[in-house]
């Protein structure tokens, strides 16, 4: 290898180290202002989800203030229903393959669960259907 | 499934939920909210089904089907005046499923991502006990309500002295094992949380007397909301958490409603007692006053005259299971010209809404179905006003006597109309334990005899008599 192409390599690897430097830099800075963000929008999960528990009862409150109170019946079997969306939880305990404790557990609250999602819903429906305007 | 995609999925199962329940503000769309709440259900299911540590589908597909067959028979074969212990018992199972959700969290946390056995985020720890023991009292709760509902333990309050510092006492006792589970992470304490929550859950309704249930079970229906977000925080599921803050307030909303119906606070009827015994007839001075009977032809006769008719329900009606029979004579009347409405108080029957579902189910259009605020001014201008199976919701002395126990109380103005035709069994008094001088004014009838007969013998006359 001949001296001037050894420059010329050494002045295109300092080249490329440079490039290397500046997209550092970058990244460096976008993971601060990214750690920055996290820190403004509440880095603690716990205090994500309780934001949208929060922001969820309001939701749940102003919703449920327009249901028309003749169906306040159907309004208690529906959110029955929808309560045992607790299934999620029992699904993930009844889900790995060997059983034990949390897979007993997890099978019979996936059992309650669904007897509660099939007679809510079915018995709602059983109560709306009946709910005839005049003819 | 990728992470994000999950949680997408989470949250359009969670707007279903809302859909679900902003259907029910009108019956022309509720049936259609009903199956925004299905398609929910299916979404969170099928999404959690994709999660990569779910394997055993055969065990799940046989909870499912089990539960699901036995929800579904229930459902179908359950009469419409049963509603109220249906939906008890239905709260104490999700209360139940709370309980067993967590204690699998607590038994493998790595499942959950919430730290290794012995080793459990404090976080999730306490998310996590205040699941277990909301849903512990739920489950006996619901399970004491069932049963007074349903007749198998007695209605009338049930109160011991000291009752309210045990509850107290058992209150604190579990806030210091909440923070021992959270310092020692112990299986005894987290055993003993369920225990005391239990026996607490059964603590609490035994004092709240038969017709106070409507408040009762639609606090549980709050309780078991809170018992699903509970377990949500600890899942880190932004969906459980979601339907347990909409089920949680909604059941608060009812309570707040059935509370105003009584003109009570939530706290009065909570500490229970009301009721029973301990409730003071007032009013004794009316006992020798004289009644006006009648029979089912005067009812009859009077009902055919008239032009405009209100009827009032109660869950008299429910016991005797009426609502078809009056629903016919209704029926009747409006073939010969006569204006026929309901008035429904809210706390009529034994759950909110109770009334309308069976009404409902007897046929009755629900556009001649009012609301007591929606009525109440129309009754000075009403021949006549059928109370059928109600009472206290009746009662002027709420309006002008400051000595009764109902004082207070919201009631429809049925004394106003022209003519009251009263449906009752025999001059006790109503479960308020307060006499009605409606019995006694001289513009009241008096019909003594089992709701359902009554109205079947009026239809009788009415068809009978031919004009």
């Amino acid at each position: 290898m001949d001296p001037s192409t050894l420059a010329e390599n050494a002045a295109q690897l300092a080249n490329d180290a440079q490039g290397f430097a500046e997209r550092a830099g970058a990244l460096a800075q976008d993971a601060t202002q990214l750690a920055l963000s996290q820190t403004a929008a509440g880095g603690d999960p716990f205090v994500f989800l309780f934001t949208v528990f929060v922001l969820a009862c309001f939701v749940g409150y102003y919703v449920v203030w327009s249901v028309t109170p003749a169906l306040h019946s159907p309004l208690m079997a529906v959110t029955n229903a929808i309560s045992s969306v607790i299934i999620v939880g029992a699904l993930i305990a009844a889900g790995p393959g060997e059983w034990n404790i949390s897979k007993t557990f997890g099978f019979i609250a996936v059992i309650l669960a669904s007897v509660n999602i099939f007679g809510g819903f079915i018995v709602t429906q059983r109560m709306l259907s009946m709910f005839r305007a005049k003819k | 499934m990728s992470a994000s995609l999950t949680a997408f999925a989470y949250l359009i199962a969670s707007v279903c939920f809302i859909m679900a329940l902003r259907g029910l503000s009108s019956p022309k769309t509720a049936r259609m909210g009903n199956i925004y709440g299905i398609s929910g259900m299916v979404i969170a299911i099928l999404t959690t089904l994709t999660l990569p540590s779910v394997t055993s589908f055969g065990t799940i597909a046989l909870g499912i089907a089990i539960g699901g067959a036995l929800g579904a028979i229930i459902a179908l074969k359950i009469a419409m005046t049963a509603l109220p212990q249906l939906v008890a018992a239905f709260h104490s199972l999700v209360g139940l499923a709370a309980v067993f959700v967590a204690g699998a969290a607590f038994f493998s946390p790595e499942a959950y991502g919430i730290g290794t056995v012995g080793d459990i985020k404090i976080a999730s720890l306490i998310e996590m006990s205040i699941g277990t023991a909301i849903g512990a009292i739920t489950f006996t709760g619901s399970i004491i309500a069932f049963g007074k509902l349903q007749g198998i333990l007695p209605g009338k309050p049930l109160v011991f002295r000291g009752q309210h510092m045990v509850n107290l006492g058992l209150g604190i006792a579990l806030i210091l094992c909440v923070i021992w589970l959270t310092i020692a992470q112990s299986d005894t304490a987290f055993w003993v949380i369920v225990a005391i929550s239990l026996v607490l859950g059964v603590l609490i309704i035994v004092p709240i007397g038969g017709a106070d249930m409507p408040v009762v079970v639609s606090m549980l229906n709050s309780y078991s909301g809170w018992a699903a977000a509970g377990i949500g925080f600890t899942l880190a599921n932004p969906a459980l958490i979601i339907v347990g803050a909409l089920v949680g307030s909604s059941g608060a909303i009812l309570s707040y409603v059935m509370c105003k119906g009584m003109n009570r606070s939530f706290f009065n009827v909570i500490l229970g007692g009301f009721g029973g015994e301990t409730a003071t007839p007032g009013m004794e001075d009316l006992g020798d006053r004289t009644v006006r009977q009648g029979a089912a032809e005067d009812a009859a006769f009077i009902m055919e005259q008239a032009t405009k008719v209100i009827i009032i329900p109660g869950y008299g009606m429910a016991v005797a299971q009426a609502q078809h029979a009056l629903a016919e004579m209704a029926q009747v009347l409006e073939e010969k010209g006569v204006d026929v409405r309901y008035a429904i108080h809210p706390v009529a029957g034994r759950m909110p809404g109770h009334m309308n579902v069976l009404l409902a189910e007897a046929s009755v259009p629900y556009d001649v179905v009012f609301e007591l605020d929606e009525i109440n001014s129309d009754f000075s201008s009403t021949d006549v006003a059928f109370v059928i199976g109600a009472n206290d919701i009746t009662n002027p002395a709420a309006k002008t006597d400051k000595s009764s126990p109902i004082y207070g109380m919201p009631v429809l103005n049925v004394e106003e109309s022209g003519t009251v035709l009263f449906i009752k069994r025999s001059l006790a008094s109503g479960y308020a334990g307060v006499d009605n001088p409606l019995f006694y004014e001289d513009n009241t009838m008096m019909l003594f005899a089992d709701a359902k007969k009554m109205c079947e013998d009026i239809v009788k006359a009415l068809k009978g008599g031919g004009h």
